[in-house]
C-alpha cells in the first residue's frame, strides 16, 4: 500500500510566530529555510491579518507559493523546554533555492525528534555505557570520566597512536565549523593523533588532492555561473538527485533559455545562446533526461563511457582542443606553468580515447567543440563539474588534475560562467589547526582490521554502512569490540577501577574500546561500549558554507533530545574530563594540554574556531550572520561594511593561484587503465559492474531516512537496477531479493528493472543499512588512500521473490515523460 | 502562479461540461482514515463533502476526465485503468481520482496513458495511478493525494474524502 498520512488540515502559523533562519543541514547546496514557531495552544487564522504569511487563506494558492506547507514541514517539538508547533519551509527570499524544497530538505520538520508525534525516537536522549550485557543511560559525568580514564590508559600504554580516530570534517548535520573546530582541536592540538579518518573514506585525505596541488580550490566559482555558461561540462554527477536544488534553480534556466536576460546583462560584447551541457556517465541518469527534456536533445551530450575510462577521455579532450588551438595562450602564459610538459604526457588520440572509452570519435570531437570552440570570435564559457563519479572513480588523482588541466587550458578558471569545482556531498564546514598525518595518511580501517589500537572514537561516522571492504571489517570489528564488553561485563559497572583494569586486559589481548558520538544509534554504534548523545542543526546554532562557499548560520530554533549536547561541548566536556584524569595521574604537563575549552555555548567554540581561524573569520559573527539571514555571504569574507559581512562572489579572477608562486600548474596524467590493484581482475571474473551511488528520495546512508515512513514507503530496501534482459536470464521479476557477491563479500539488494541500464551494468543504491554496497568493495585504493567505490564488479543470483515490503511498490521507470 | 490558474480553468471547463450537479448527495458519509496515519500525528479529519464526479458509463479505459474536488479550485482526474488497482472501485476495482495539482510546487501533472502515470511538467515528478498515486520520482515529500469514491445504484461516482493534504491550501476543505 502507498503510504499516505491522511492528514487534511494544518495548523496557521500566527502573524506572530518566531522566525528563525535555516539552512538545510543535508546537501552541499545548503537550500534556505524558514522555521516558524508558535505556541502549541494557539494558531493563525485565515484572513492576511490573521496569520504568518500574510495571505487569505481562505482561497486556493497558486503554484509556487509561498503561503502553503506540506505535512512533511509540520511537527510538534520542544523549544526552551515548552512545545510548541513547528514549520519549516522552503525561504523564497534565499538566492539559492528561490522557495524551493527537495524531497529530502522540504522533512526537515517532520524528520525531527518530537515526543508528541513521536518522530524520530530513535534519537539518543542520554549517554549509553555498556553494562549487564546491555547499553544503558547514564550520566555525562560518568560516561565521560570512563571515556577519558581509557583513553588516557590507552596512551600510557601505546602511545597516542593508540587512539584512533573517526570523524566527520565537513559542514551541515554532524559537522560544522563549531563540532570541527573542537574535534580538531581536541585530536590535533591538545593531542597529536595521526591515525584519524574522515567519515567516508579510510584516511585523513582529501578527495580531490590533485586540484588543490595544481593551486585550484575544489569551490571555486558561485551557482549563478551555472546561469551564465555556454556549456556545462559535468563528469560522474547526478545533480538532479544529488544537488537538487541548485540543478533546477540555476542549470535549468539556462538549458531552458531563461537566463540570457542575465547573460546578456552580466557578459556584454559577446553572442549568447541557451546553454548546452556535456554530461560524462556510464549511466543514462534522471539529470539526462531533465537535461534533453529542457534543452533538446541537440544540445545534450550524454557520453556513456566505459565505466572508468575519464581519464582517457579528458586526455582526449584536451588534446583535440590544444590542437584546434582554442585553448588560452595568453592566460597560460601568465598565470600557469608546465602546459607543454603536460600536453607532451598526456597526448591521446580521439581514435586512442574511442576505443578505450567505447564512445564514437565523433562524440568526443563534438564534446570538444562544445566545450571549447570559439563563439562568434569570442571565447567560450564552459562551466566544469565533477563529483562521485569522479572522486570514487578510476584513478581519482589524475582523473581531477585532468579535469583541471581542461579547464585551466580553455581559461575557464576565475571567470564568469567558468569554474573547475565539485558539486559536493555535505556542506562543507572545516577550520582545525594543522592535523600531523602524513601523505600518504594512515589506512585508518586497514589498521582496526589489523589489530591495532585500543581505543576508537567517532564522530558521527558510521563504518559499517560507509567504508569499502566493509564485510572484513565488521567481522573483525565485532570480534575485538566483543572481547572487551565481555571484559566489562564480568566485573560490576560501580567498581570503576575494576572495570577500566577489565577493558585494559581485553584490549591487550587485541580488543577495542569504542565511544560513538552520534544522533542516533548507529550501525557500528552497535558495537560501542560508549555512545554519547549529540544534538543537530536546529537543535543547537551551527555555520557551514555551501558549494559556493555561502556561509550562513543555522539557528538554534527547538531543544536538543533529552540530555545530548553539540558536539562542540561534548569536546569540551571529554576535555576536561582529560585534564581531570591526567591531572589525577600525576601527569599536570599533559593536564595542562587540555585547557582551552571553557566554552558555555556553541558560540563560544565558534568564536575560538572560525572567528580566530579561518581567513577573514575576524569579520565574523553569530550576530552579524544572523542578520544575513539564508543569503549570508560567500567565503572568504573581506570586509565588514555598511552592517555586511563582505565576501567573495568568485575565487581566481586576479589569476593569483594558491600554489607556492601563485600560479596554477598542469599535471601530468597520462592514462594507466583500472588503477586500484586487483580491479581489473575482478572486472575480467565477475560478470557485472556494481556501479552504485544516491537516490532522489534518501538523504546520505539513511540514518534518518530509516525511520521515515513516506521514505520507506518507498525505499523499504536497497535497489539494484539492473537492465530487463539480465533479470530475464536469472529468473528475476520486479522486487525480488538478490545477492551480490564477489571475493569481496556479499550483500543484499531489491531488483529493480531498468531498460536504460545497459548490459552487465547495474547500478546499486549506496550506504544504505539493509544491503551495504561496500560489502563488495575490494580494499584496494589509490596512492593517496582513496577508495574506488565505482568500479566494482560481482555476480548476482537470486535469494527471495519479492518480499512483502516490496510488494506496494511502483517499479516504472523514473524518468520524466511527455509522452 | 500561471500553470495554477491554467489548470483551474480547465477544471472548471470540464466541469461545466460534463454536467456535474453541486449539490452534496445526501446518505454518502466520509470514512474515517482508513491506514497508514501514526496515531500521534492524525488531526482530527475535515467534513468533506460528497460530490458527484460523472457516470460510469462516461468512462473509457485510459481516457481521463478532469474533475474537480472537494471544490472547484482543486483540479483532479477520474481514471479507468481497465485493471484492479489500490483504491480502485466499480466492478473492476479499476475507477480511480487523484488530485492533480502536483504536491510539490503546484503545477499541473500531465496524464501520460502509456504507462499509466502523472507527470510534472514543473520539475520532472511522476505519479503512479496503478500504486495509489506513489511517487516514483519526484521532489513531492507526499504521495500524490487520491480521491476516495464510491459508487451508487444508478452508477454514478461520488468523491467523499482525500487521504493526504491537497498542495495549496491547508485544509482540504477551504
Amino acid at each position: 500500500m502507498t503510504y499516505k498520512r491522511n492528514v487534511d488540515r494544518l495548523p496557521i502559523p500566527p502573524k506572530d510566530a518566531t522566525v528563525h533562519n535555516v539552512v538545510c543541514h543535508y546537501c552541499i547546496v545548503g537550500c534556505g529555510y524558514k522555521a516558524y514557531s508558535w505556541d502549541v495552544s494557539r494558531q493563525g487564522g485565515k484572513e492576511p491579518s490573521q496569520n504568518a504569511f500574510g495571505a487569505d487563506l481562505t482561497k486556493q494558492q497558486g503554484a509556487m507559493t509561498a503561503n502553503w506547507y506540506a505535512p512533511s514541514m509540520y511537527n510538534i517539538v520542544k523549544q526552551n523546554g515548552r512545545d510548541v508547533h513547528l514549520v519549516i519551509k522552503p525561504d523564497h527570499d534565499c538566492v539559492v533555492n528561490s522557495g524551493l524544497g527537495s524531497v529530502r530538505g522540504a522533512r526537515i520538520a517532520e524528520m525531527s525528534y518530537s515526543e508528541t508525534t513521536g518522530t524520530q525516537p530513535q534519537r539518543l536522549t542520554d549517554p549509553m555505557v555498556w553494562r549487564y550485557g546491555g547499553l544503558y543511560p547514564t550520566s555525562w559525568d560518568d560516561a565521560l570520566e570512563l571515556v577519558a580514564e581509557v583513553t588516557r590508559r590507552v596512551v600510557e600504554a601505546q602511545g597516542e597512536d593508540g587512539v584512533i580516530v573517526s570523524a566527520y570534517d565537513h559542514g551541515g548535520a554532524g559537522g560544522g565549523y563549531e563540532n570541527t573546530w573542537a574535534t580538531g582541536k581536541l585530536y590535533f592540538k591538545s593531542m597529536k593523533i595521526k591515525n584519524i579518518r574522515i567519515h567516508n573514506r579510510p584516511a585523513y585525505n582529501s578527495e580531490v588532492h590533485a586540484t588543490r596541488d595544481m593551486g585550484v580550490g575544489e569551490l571555486n566559482n558561485c551557482y549563478e555561473d551555472a546561469e551564465l555558461a555556454d556549456t556545462i561540462f559535468a563528469v560522474g554527477t547526478n545533480a538532479l538527485e544529488t544537488q537538487t536544488n541548485y540543478f533546477l534553480n540555476h542549470w535549468i534556466p539556462n538549458l531552458r533559455g531563461a537566463s540570457i536576460g542575465k547573460k546578456k546583462a552580466e557578459l556584454v560584447g559577446e553572442p549568447h545562446t541557451p546553454g548546452r551541457i556535456v554530461i560524462v556517465d556510464p549511466r543514462r541518469t534522471v539529470t539526462v533526461n531533465a537535461c534533453e527534456v529542457e534543452a533538446g536533445k541537440d544540445n545534450v551530450l550524454h557520453l556513456a563511457i566505459n565505466p572508468g575510462t575519464d581519464l582517457a577521455l579528458l586526455n582526449a579532450l584536451l588534446t583535440y582542443v590544444a590542437d584546434k588551438d582554442w585553448i588560452d595562450k595568453s592566460f597560460i602564459e601568465q598565470h600557469t606553468s608546465g602546459y607543454e610538459k603536460m600536453l607532451k604526457a598526456n597526448r591521446t588520440s580521439v581514435d586512442e580515447a574511442a576505443k578505450i572509452t567505447g564512445l564514437d570519435v565523433k562524440q568526443i570531437e563534438r564534446a570538444a567543440s562544445f566545450i571549447a570552440e570559439p563563439k562568434g570570435g569570442k571565447r567560450r564559457r564552459t562551466m566544469f563539474c565533477y563529483e562521485k563519479g569522479l572522486i570514487w572513480g578510476n584513478d581519482n588523482y589524475r582523473t581531477n588534475g585532468a579535469l583541471v588541466n581542461l579547464a585551466l587550458a580553455t581559461g575557464n578558471v576565475g571567470r564568469p560562467g567558468g569554474g573547475c569545482v565539485r558539486m559536493g556531498g555535505h556542506q562543507e564546514g572545516y577550520v582545525r589547526p594543522d592535523p600531523p598525518v602524513g601523505r600518504p595518511a594512515t589506512y585508518v580501517d586497514q589498521l582496526l582490521i589489523e589489530g591495532k589500537g585500543g581505543i576508537h572514537q567517532i564522530w558521527g561516522c558510521d563504518h559499517y554502512k560507509t567504508t569499502l571492504n566493509a564485510l572484513q571489517f565488521k567481522n573483525v570489528y565485532k570480534r575485538r569490540t566483543d572481547m572487551v564488553k565481555d571484559a566489562m561485563s564480568a566485573v560490576p559497572y560501580g567498581d570503576r577501577a575494576a572495570q577500566i583494569d577489565a577493558i585494559m586486559g581485553a584490549i591487550q589481548k587485541g580488543g577495542l574500546f569504542v565511544v560513538d558520538v552520534d544522533i542516533v544509534p548507529t550501525k557500528i554504534g552497535g558495537a560501542a561500549h560508549v555512545l554519547l548523545p549529540a544534538a543537530t542543526s536546529g537543535e543547537a546554532n551551527l555555520t557551514s558554507m555551501n558549494g559556493e562557499r555561502r556561509m550562513r548560520l543555522t539557528e538554534r530554533y527547538m531543544d536538543p533530545p533529552g540530555n545530548a549536547k553539540p558536539d562542540s561541548l561534548i569536546v569540551a566536556g571529554l576535555a576536561h574530563a582529560l585534564e581531570a584524569s591526567w591531572r589525577r595521574a600525576g601527569k599536570p604537563e599533559i593536564a595542562d594540554q587540555f585547557k582551552g575549552y571553557d566554552w558555555n555555548t556553541e558560540e563560544d567554540a565558534f568564536m575560538d574556531g572560525y572567528h580566530q581561524h579561518a581567513a577573514g573569520g575576524q569579520f565574523v559573527t553569530y550576530a552579524r550572520l544572523r542578520a544575513m539571514s539564508t543569503n549570508g555571504f560567500q567565503e572568504p569574507a573581506i570586509d565588514f561594511k555598511d552592517g555586511k559581512i563582505v565576501g567573495t562572489k568568485r575565487l581566481y579572477t586576479d589569476a593569483k593561484f594558491t600554489a607556492a608562486d601563485g600560479k596554477a600548474h598542469f599535471m601530468a596524467t597520462p592514462w594507466r587503465g583500472l588503477q586500484a590493484p586487483g580491479k581489473q581482475a575482478e572486472k575480467e571474473k565477475f560478470a557485472f559492474l556494481i556501479n552504485n551511488g544516491r537516490t532522489n528520495h534518501v538523504w546520505q546512508s539513511a540514518y534518518l531516512d530509516q525511520q521515515n515512513d513516506f521514505v520507506l514507503g518507498r525505499w523499504p530496501l536497497p535497489f539494484i537496477e539492473m537492465n530487463p534482459d539480465d533479470m530475464n536470464e536469472l529468473g528475476l521479476k520486479p522486487g525480488d531479493l538478490v545477492e551480490v557477491f564477489n571475493d569481496n563479500g556479499a550483500t543484499q539488494a531489491m531488483v529493480y528493472p531498468t531498460p536504460s541500464a545497459r548490459r552487465k551494468e547495474t547500478f546499486m543504491l549506496f550506504g544504505n543499512p539493509k544491503g551495504v554496497q561496500g560489502d563488495v568493495v575490494s580494499k584496494a585504493v589509490n596512492e593517496l588512500l582513496i577508495p574506488n567505490y565505482k568500479q566494482t564488479w560481482g555476480n548476482i543470483r537470486k535469494l527471495a521473490s519479492a518480499p512483502e515490503a516490496a510488494k506496494g511498490l511502483s517499479f516504472k521507470g523514473q524518468e520524466y515523460r511527455t509522452a | 502562479m500561471k500553470e495554477c490558474d491554467r489548470l483551474v480553468a480547465l477544471g472548471r471547463r470540464q466541469f461545466l461540461r460534463s454536467g456535474v450537479a453541486t449539490a452534496a448527495v445526501v446518505g454518502i458519509a466520509a470514512s474515517a482514515a482508513e491506514h497508514g496515519a501514526r496515531a500521534a500525528t492524525s488531526l482530527a479529519r475535515v467534513e468533506y463533502p460528497a460530490k458527484r464526479l460523472a457516470n460510469i458509463k462516461d468512462l473509457k479505459v485510459d481516457q481521463p476526465v478532469t474533475i474537480a474536488y472537494p471544490d472547484d479550485d482543486s483540479a483532479g482526474v477520474l481514471l479507468k485503468l481497465g485493471r484492479p488497482v489500490e483504491g480502485g472501485v466499480g466492478r473492476d476495482n479499476d475507477i480511480v481520482a487523484f488530485s492533480i495539482i502536483c504536491p510539490h510546487q503546484g503545477f499541473a501533472l500531465n496524464y501520460i496513458a502509456a504507462d499509466r502515470t502523472l507527470n510534472c511538467p514543473g520539475h520532472y515528478s511522476r505519479f503512479d495511478c496503478e500504486k495509489g498515486g506513489q511517487e516514483i520520482w519526484g521532489h513531492a515529500t507526499q504521495n500524490l493525494p487520491q480521491f476516495k469514491l464510491q459508487i451508487d445504484a444508478q452508477g454514478d461516482i461520488h468523491a467523499i474524502a482525500v487521504d493526504e493534504l491537497i498542495y495549496g491550501r491547508l485544509s482540504n476543505v477551504l
